[in-house]
């Protein structure tokens, strides 16, 4: 116990915040490799890579937090989950390398190499970010376990449902990066960025609104959360939760007009705001389950001084990590420039 | 033998952590190198330093990239192949794995931005304190891993749970286990050494071609320096490593000498066919005695074999006897150059010696022929245990499908190849142009001239 919170708690947290700085962060990398696609030229595509490559590694580094994290702090959800989504976990990690060195390997293949990594490069970011939202999908559904480990079959994570999570998280992503790069790029670039990101506001807002109601549907755990059933309503526990859906769709207008006016940053905060309330209202969905109606943070976790080991590192290293971290975007901070890149 | 999810999460645990280890092995000391030109270059002013760390700073950013991706992948191979390993040995290593995260990734990861891409956007000094964390950033990884990895070996300060997992009843203990002081070093060592090989490599061939002379000639130096006093050190630190795994897993150390019975005056063979069926060795060439004063400082003692432990209870024996041979090989093909270029040096003729430079082109592998060969004899010496004496590898592996690991391998070994192919093609084009002379200073550009991206304006 540490101020009258179990310490397995507190790891909990700290890991829900290290995922969710992931999928901020490197969510907008990722999103850019999605719309590689649309972009005009080979040059824009260098615009596009330039205004990510100096900080794609580190956002990365907060995946390796929330494994690496999950096996410290929580072995035996760490030990369920995993086998459960091999799958997909196994197809993220080879599509995060091929991406990981498209970044380098665009600028030294010559001709055909580098029209491959450029491939590469979009195909990595879109097969990575689908294989999230499969070990999303199949995170939520939950998955078989006996006696705390695996039990199911080798494609159990794959149902309607996860492709519809993968499928969103492509749009949502997709949205990231496009607000990314209104906020770092001009010109042409910027115009085009600006339309995607009106278009992605639109079709992000649909596939969380579709998303939202398939996560009630998967449990009745989670239906009871939100105070519904199939025939009533438990109004005084709906009307506490329903300002999340109306905050969102808040947003998301806020998020259209500020890429409508020209607004640099706002949009991508305004994204990021978007996620948090849909992360939220998973956690208010599947809480407290790490394991999704299976494990407590406090049966998965490690032992107690294991957890406090942790804490005495985390706390003063997550400040001095964000710190850095927000140095370095201070450092690139400028636009990518238009014309300085290939000359 | 048969192909079950155990073999092959083994087979695909053993080829993604050895393709991993040959980049960290390399930045490493890399890393280190560029620190100490950029200091030189901050230092002295003279443009050969820059102009090395402008070269070498490409074929960093390239093998970093290589050792990002495939190092994420092990993060999550614990879980995915090896749960009940994880599950198990989780309250005890798992701290060691999340501080590595805390203090060494993201350090290197955050500052490695600043380092390829703020060439323009910092001042000289924080540019250099950068690299000098990216630097520190490797060393603290190296120390978190092979602390884990130790206390894999040589596991102390733990008891089991109720619940049959292990905890941690001294994480001192745990950390400063008996083998990771020696390992440590070993490692370090062996990632400078890696490095000073091929760097050695790279300005000998740039001299024989004629080309880039001042740098490579400035590099050669650096390198034959490392290799002359880091070889020895290396022998040294090695064999205290050696002593210590005999202390605590003679199994491992009759397998790398092998030995199958025990007595007195345990030979060293120079050469042996071991044969795990019979029990015996084949061919023997042997000097006899010198095993047991290796071990034991006297040739006489008598020394434990394989005979000591029950067939199920041994690692491979064929496989610990020659990786431990080939890498101890290489490190005498570095001694070797170590002093034929210290000579070469104080005799002056070190820019000249047209076939020691060849010399160095064909050894330049030979730090990652020893890296490889020498984890292969640790972790294979190592078994059937995950752990130890406590844990075996084959009580470790998840419940997933033989099928769902097949395919996963397959996957694994595509991807690699095509990227360590087109990494390797890259990396080695770069080296073939070598260090430019005449780079040009830093313009006023997004892209500086110490990325990828400012080669292409050079090449453009």
């Amino acid at each position: 116990m540490v101020f009258g919170t179990e310490l397995s708690m507190i790891w909990a947290i700290l890991i829900a915040v290290a995922v969710f700085l992931y999928v901020a962060l490197d969510g907008f990398d990722l999103g850019v490799g999605i719309l590689f696609p649309f972009a005009k030229d080979a040059r824009e595509r260098d615009h596009m890579q330039a205004a990510i490559a100096p900080v794609w590694d580190g956002n990365e580094t907060w995946l390796v937090l929330g494994g690496g994290g999950l096996f410290a702090a929580f072995p035996k959800a760490y030990a369920a989950l995993m086998p459960a989504l091999y799958a997909p976990i196994i197809l993220m990690l080879l599509a995060l390398v091929f991406r990981g060195v498209a970044f380098e390997f665009r600028h030294h293949g010559r001709g055909r190499g580098k029209q491959w990594w450029t491939i590469a490069f979009a195909g990595g970011s879109i097969v990575a970010t689908i294989a999230q939202g499969l070990v999303l999908g199949g995170f939520i559904q939950g998955v078989t376990l006996v006696d705390g480990q695996f039990a199911g079959g080798p494609l159990d994570w794959l149902t309607p449902f996860s492709l519809l999570v993968a499928a969103s998280l492509v749009a949502g992503y997709a949205l990231l990066g496009g607000c990314w790069l209104v906020f770092k790029t001009e010109g042409e670039l910027f115009e085009r960025a600006r339309g995607w990101v009106k278009r992605l506001a639109l079709i992000t807002a649909l596939a969380m609104f579709a998303v939202s109601l398939a996560t009630l549907s998967v449990d009745p755990r989670v239906t009871a959360r939100w105070g519904l059933t199939m025939t009533s309503v438990d109004w005084p526990t709906f009307i506490k939760l329903a300002p999340l859906p109306l905050i969102a769709a808040a947003i998301c207008y806020m998020l259209w007009r500020g890429a409508d006016q020209r607004r640099h940053l706002a949009p991508y905060l305004f994204a990021v705001g978007l996620f948090l309330i849909g992360y939220i209202g998973l956690a208010v969905s599947l809480f407290p389950y790490i394991v999704p109606f299976a494990m407590t943070p406090a049966d998965a976790a490690a032992a107690d001084n294991a957890l406090s080991l942790m804490l005495w590192g985390a706390v003063p290293m997550l400040p001095i990590i964000l710190g850095y971290t927000a140095y370095v975007y201070w450092v690139f901070r400028a636009k990518v420039d238009d014309d300085a890149a290939y000359h | 033998m048969e192909w079950d999810a155990l073999l092959l999460s083994r087979l695909q645990f053993a080829f993604t952590i050895g393709f991993h280890i040959i980049f960290p092995a390399f930045t490493i000391g890399l890393a280190s190198f560029l620190a100490v030109c950029e200091g030189l270059w901050l230092f002295t002013k003279k443009p050969l330093f820059k102009n090395l760390y402008l070269f070498w700073v490409k074929i960093f950013a390239l093998s970093f990239g290589m050792g990002v991706v495939s190092g994420v992948v092990m993060s999550y191979q614990f879980g995915t192949n090896w749960s009940l390993f994880s599950s198990i040995t989780g309250s005890v290593i798992g701290p060691l794995l999340a501080y590595e995260v805390l203090t060494a990734f993201f350090l290197e990861a955050s500052f490695l931005g600043i380092m390829l891409f703020g060439w323009k956007r910092v001042g000289p000094g924080l540019h250099f304190f950068s690299t000098c964390m990216v630097a520190v950033g490797t060393l603290m990884s190296a120390f978190w891993i092979l602390a884990a990895n130790s206390w894999m070996q040589t596991p102390q300060g733990w008891e089991w749970a109720e619940d049959g997992t292990m905890v941690a009843t001294s994480f001192v203990e745990v950390i400063f286990n008996p083998s990771m002081p020696a390992r440590f070093g070993h490692m370090v060592l062996a990632a400078y050494l890696t490095t000073a090989m091929v760097i050695a490599g790279a300005s000998a061939f740039s001299l024989l071609k004629q080309k880039a002379l001042p740098e490579s000639r400035m590099a050669l130096r650096m390198a034959v320096l490392m290799m002359a006093i880091v070889t020895p050190l290396q022998i040294v630190v090695g064999h205290e490593s050696g002593v210590v795994a005999h202390e605590h897993q003679p199994a491992k150390v009759a397998a790398m000498e092998g030995w199958w019975t025990t007595q007195p005056r345990q030979p060293t063979h120079l050469f042996a066919w071991p044969d795990e069926e019979n029990e015996t060795n084949h061919f023997e060439i042997s000097v006899p005695g010198m095993g047991s004063w290796f071990i034991a400082g006297d040739a006489d003692a008598e020394v434990q074999g394989l005979d000591q432990f029950a067939a199920e209870d041994r690692p491979p024996v064929w496989i610990t006897f020659w990786a431990f041979r080939i890498m101890v090989g290489m490190g005498l093909i570095m001694l070797a150059l170590g002093v034929w270029g210290a000579g070469a040096w104080a005799l002056k003729r070190l820019d000249t010696a047209r076939w020691y430079h060849r010399a160095l082109v064909l050894a330049a592998p030979s730090g990652f022929v020893a890296v490889l060969t020498g984890w292969i004899t640790a972790e294979v010496g190592r078994q059937p245990y995950v752990v130890y004496g406590v844990l075996r590898t084959a009580d470790a592996v998840s419940p997933v499908s033989t099928a769902s690991v097949a395919t996963s391998l397959m996957f694994f070994i595509i991807v690699y190849a095509i990227v360590f192919s087109a990494g390797a093609l890259y990396i080695l084009r770069l080296m073939a142009k070598g260090p430019d002379s005449h780079e040009a200073p830093p313009q006023d550009t997004n892209e500086p001239p110490g990325t990828p991206m400012g080669a292409g304006v050079q090449e453009a």
